[in-house]
């Protein structure tokens, strides 16, 4: 089991919104396979899986805000 | 020519030249695709994308877009001040893309940058990255004696109120896509349609500022200069 976090975007950046979600429960993916964008004031960034597996659960829905750090999703 | 004083400042920029820095240069392609269409642009961006990503290489885009609108991710519609049939019925088109930001406008006149960067090469940095987009066009708006500014805590470059260079960025796998559009020559007419980026705020350009038009392909190159002394890039 593995988690999809959103990485440290540098400074001056704690939160982003989650735009576009690629990936659905159930859905295979590979390490690099982008499964997310997340959208800031003046820039969308793309998150990749981190690790092969089966997306298990999406942890925040579109629109919603998250912090650097936190969970997206579950990978097993 | 009625220039106002606050607003434009003697032209130095070939008088004092750029100082050779001794960092690290980081060597970039450099690829002015003249007139096209935004569908074009974006699929040669995704391909110099996937060179980043591949062989490591960053690439500078130039260009200018036929009329259209953008709608970046978190663009509302209600930016549009004219309704959507009435602004195809003139001709232009309307995409929403995968960019930060709102509405914005690009035409002809406008000089267009995308910067395919590797950005862990220049620190991964979203907003100092966009912070030296910023800077970038202030140097570049320097060269025509124009005072420029950043407003804190709004992107964009400024002259007094008036808004002249817009940004709006993707980054995928830490290589940036997307980029910078600076109204050199710009007809601001359309900027009248919307509400740019979702602000109450006025364009201005180059042009308007001078009275004057302004010889784009100069202006192309000097932009280009502006970006090697910010990022400390090496044309290849």
């Amino acid at each position: 089991m593995a988690t999809v976090t959103l990485p440290d975007l540098g400074e001056g950046i704690k939160t982003a919104v989650v735009s576009c979600w690629y990936v659905k429960p159930g859905d295979k993916v590979g390490q690099d396979d982008d499964v997310v964008e997340l959208a800031t004031d003046k820039a969308t960034f793309n998150v990749s899986a981190g690790s092969a597996g089966i997306i298990k659960k999406i942890l925040v829905k579109e629109g919603e805000e998250v912090n650097i750090g936190e969970s997206l999703a579950v990978i097993e | 020519m009625n220039l106002p004083k606050d607003v434009l400042e003697p032209h130095d920029t070939f008088q004092n030249p750029p100082r050779i820095s001794s960092q690290h240069q980081h060597p970039c392609r450099l690829k002015d695709l003249g007139l096209i269409d935004y569908p074009s642009a974006y699929s040669l961006q995704q391909q110099a994308v996937q060179e980043a990503l591949q062989e490591g290489v960053n690439t500078l885009f130039f260009c200018e877009h036929r009329p259209v609108f953008t709608l970046g991710r978190l663009a509302q519609e209600s930016n549009f001040l004219l309704s959507k049939n009435a602004i195809e019925k003139k001709g232009t088109a309307i995409v929403r893309i995968n960019r930060g930001g709102e509405v914005t406008f690009h035409g002809p006149g406008q000089v267009v940058v995308y910067p395919i960067f590797r950005l862990e090469e220049f620190g991964k940095d979203l907003k100092g990255y966009m912070e030296k987009l910023e800077e970038v066009a202030v140097d570049f708006l320097g060269s025509f004696g124009i005072v420029a500014k950043r407003i804190e805590g709004r992107r964009g470059v400024w002259v007094e109120k008036k808004k002249i260079a817009s940004i709006g960025i993707g980054v995928r796998k830490w290589v940036s896509f997307h980029g910078m559009a600076v109204n050199v020559n710009t007809d601001l007419e359309y900027f009248r349609m919307i509400k740019p980026c979702g602000l109450d705020v006025t364009m201005t350009s180059v042009g308007e500022i001078l009275n004057q038009m302004v010889d784009l392909s100069q202006a192309k190159k000097t932009l280009a200069a502006c970006f090697k002394q910010v990022f400390h890039l090496k044309f290849i």
